[in-house]
């Protein structure tokens, strides 16, 4: 960075701390950038800014909000009708949870159609994995703390996920409560940590960019930087086409925030909590309707079961179904090892795309079918749908990877970009 | 300094074992003494003295009628406590225990016939079966229905039917009188 054109006063910064350069060579005409950038690469600025969203209307609720049993669901209530701007703030938190998990998921999918998590990028994909798992349990037990319906049945069920841990279950099912059942303790440790967890997540966002910067973006084509004819700066291009995502972004937020803001939540959870009263129907925030489809799958009679479980002999459908859950996850840490192409992006591989598209669509089923009761064709639809979802990993991913032949690839990003505009 | 630890270049090492057992059990006081400073921070999520203390409750059975239930919170769960028939009775004895997902007899399971006493959890998730009032599902075995992912429990509140693995489990409870119980 050139320092003879600084104000002085920013001169005199930058020879004691060197942010200014710092900032140029993270985010500035310093930062070269693959020219070929599409819209898809705009979400992961997009998380950021959720983020920050989500950390500046919690600090503000929490000046409002009361963690114990008996005034959490009134203080929620209150910031609703009575705190200035309440209503506004509060909405804005509650869809920027959506909002999150809709941006971060169209972020790893982009990941996974152009092969951003094969080497060297592992870490980086790992460490978002990482990510994922912290937002999903800062979103659990944010949902737990207006103490409505859902909060108090949704928690009592996942924490009782754990008791399918053979002999200690028990113990960790108390360990999280504080109690024998949900209870003031476990809202306490509940508020605690949620507003702990989205400084984690910071720093393993700080992590992730850090590991971003060291080889730089993927891009559409999957091919690497060969020259500097192949990149551009970071700014003004790029800072100016995520300040327009942003833009386009916002307006979407927006509209749920003011004309549908209960679009995404459950009528119950203005119900006060009852520990005596169970709801008909306990079902997730969306966001996690997926992974309990993948739960529910494991019963008795599931074949998926029947096999890993060795006819029931190993383990009981709870423990496998909770097994699975979580599985379903932690196997995305070892994409960059199951797919042994050794070309990145989908573009050149039309059988793994048709694969991903697939995927995608099983996922989506995985959710519709996590949002329906456990009974008669839903439960074998969501059997399925969870076969198909680890045959996809295990199997489809590594095979199709090994065997398909791909498309000629460009010769540089500068000359697929030269070809487009042909 | 040029006494200390660190030898010159290329120097003879004559002490090498007695460095890795200083270096291994310093190392080893440091992690033991590390987990034992860990274990105050992890056990104070443990159930504290005074939620510990409210873990008796004691119940009056006298307006209890028979074939009624009622539920009543013990640490913060439901407690079912049902005056059985001699038909509900008979109905759980006769069963096979053998046969059962969770083999337990009728007679495991309560101290007087008359009066089933159990934690009204699901041993699935979680929910609260229904069954408890006049009206509510019994299910397919007269008992209770967990409404969340469809067990059945039967008159003894062993689970018959779902995904539920075990059966209604029975708290520790004594009998004061004839008619009042402390549970817990």
């Amino acid at each position: 960075m050139d320092t003879n054109n600084m104000h002085p006063v920013m001169k005199w910064v930058e020879y004691r701390l060197p942010v200014f350069s710092f900032l140029d060579h993270s985010l500035g005409t310093q930062y070269p950038t693959p020219k070929n950038l599409n819209y898809w690469w705009n979400f992961g600025s997009l998380a950021g800014l959720v983020l920050v969203i989500m950390i500046a209307s919690g600090i503000v609720l929490a000046m409002h909000y009361t963690a114990h049993v008996d005034y959490a669901f009134d203080s929620v209530e209150r910031i609703m009708r009575d705190v200035n701007y309440g209503w506004l703030i509060r909405y804005i938190h509650m869809n920027g949870g959506s909002m999150f998990f809709i941006v971060v998921y169209i972020h790893m999918f982009r990941g996974l159609y152009f092969g951003s998590y094969q080497a060297p990028r592992e870490l980086l994909w790992m460490i978002g994995v990482f990510i994922l798992l912290a937002m999903m349990a800062t979103a659990f037990m944010g949902y737990v703390l207006p103490w409505g319906q859902m909060s108090f049945w949704g928690a009592t069920v996942i924490t009782n996920l754990f008791s399918a841990i053979p002999l200690v279950g028990d113990s960790i099912v108390t360990l999280l409560w504080g109690g024998f059942s949900v209870d003031n303790p476990t809202l306490n440790r509940f508020f605690s940590l949620h507003y702990l967890m989205p400084f984690v997540i910071v720093g393993l966002v700080v992590v992730h960019i850090w590991a971003l910067h060291v080889h730089g973006s993927n891009n559409p084509t999957g091919i690497d930087v060969k020259s500097e004819q192949d990149t551009i700066g970071f700014h003004p291009y790029f800072t100016t086409k995520d300040l327009f995502g942003m833009g386009l972004f916002m307006m979407f937020f927006m509209f749920f925030v003011f004309y549908a803001p209960n679009f995404f939540g459950e009528p119950d959870n203005y119900i006060p909590a009852n520990p005596l009263v169970t709801p008909a129907h306990i079902v997730p925030e969306w966001y996690f309707l997926p992974y309990y489809a993948i739960l529910r799958a494991f019963t008795g009679d599931f074949l998926v079961y029947q096999v890993i479980s060795l006819g029931g002999l190993l383990m009981d459908a709870k423990l496998a179904g909770v097994l699975a859950m979580f599985a379903s996850i932690l196997l995305l840490l070892f994409m960059p090892w199951l797919d042994g192409a050794k070309v990145r992006s989908c573009s050149f591989r039309p059988i793994m795309a048709m694969a991903f598209w697939i995927f995608v669509l099983d996922c989506l089923v995985l959710g519709y079918i996590g949002g329906k009761p456990a009974e008669g064709n839903f439960i074998t639809i969501g059997q399925w749908a969870t076969f198909y979802y680890f045959a996809h990993l295990l199997v489809i991913v590594p095979l199709v990877s090994r065997l398909e032949r791909p498309r000629q690839l460009p010769d540089s990003i500068n000359a697929s970009v030269l070809k487009a505009a042909e | 300094m040029s006494e200390t630890a660190t030898p010159e270049q290329g120097a003879e090492i004559d002490d090498q074992s007695k460095r890795d057992f200083l270096f291994i059990s310093t190392a080893a006081v440091g992690a033991v003494g590390t987990a034992i400073a860990a274990w105050p921070f992890i056990d104070q999520m443990n159930p504290a003295a005074d939620t510990l203390a409210l873990s008796t409750t004691e119940v009056s059975l006298e307006p209890i009628e028979e074939g009624q239930s009622i539920t009543v919170v013990w640490r913060g769960k439901p407690v079912f406590i049902r005056h059985r028939t001699a038909e509900e009775i008979a109905d759980a004895v006769a069963v096979q225990a053998n046969d059962l997902i969770d083999p337990q007899t009728d007679a495991d399971r309560v101290q007087k016939p008359e009066w089933l006493i159990m934690v009204g959890v699901c041993t699935h998730l979680g929910c609260i079966p229904l069954g408890n009032k006049a009206g509510e599902s019994r299910g397919d075995f007269g008992g209770w229905f967990c409404p969340c992912h469809g067990s059945h429990y039967d008159t003894s509140g062993r689970i018959r039917k779902g995904p539920a693995p075990k059966n209604l489990p029975v708290p520790e409870y004594s009998f004061l009188s004839d008619l009042k119980v402390k549970i817990g």
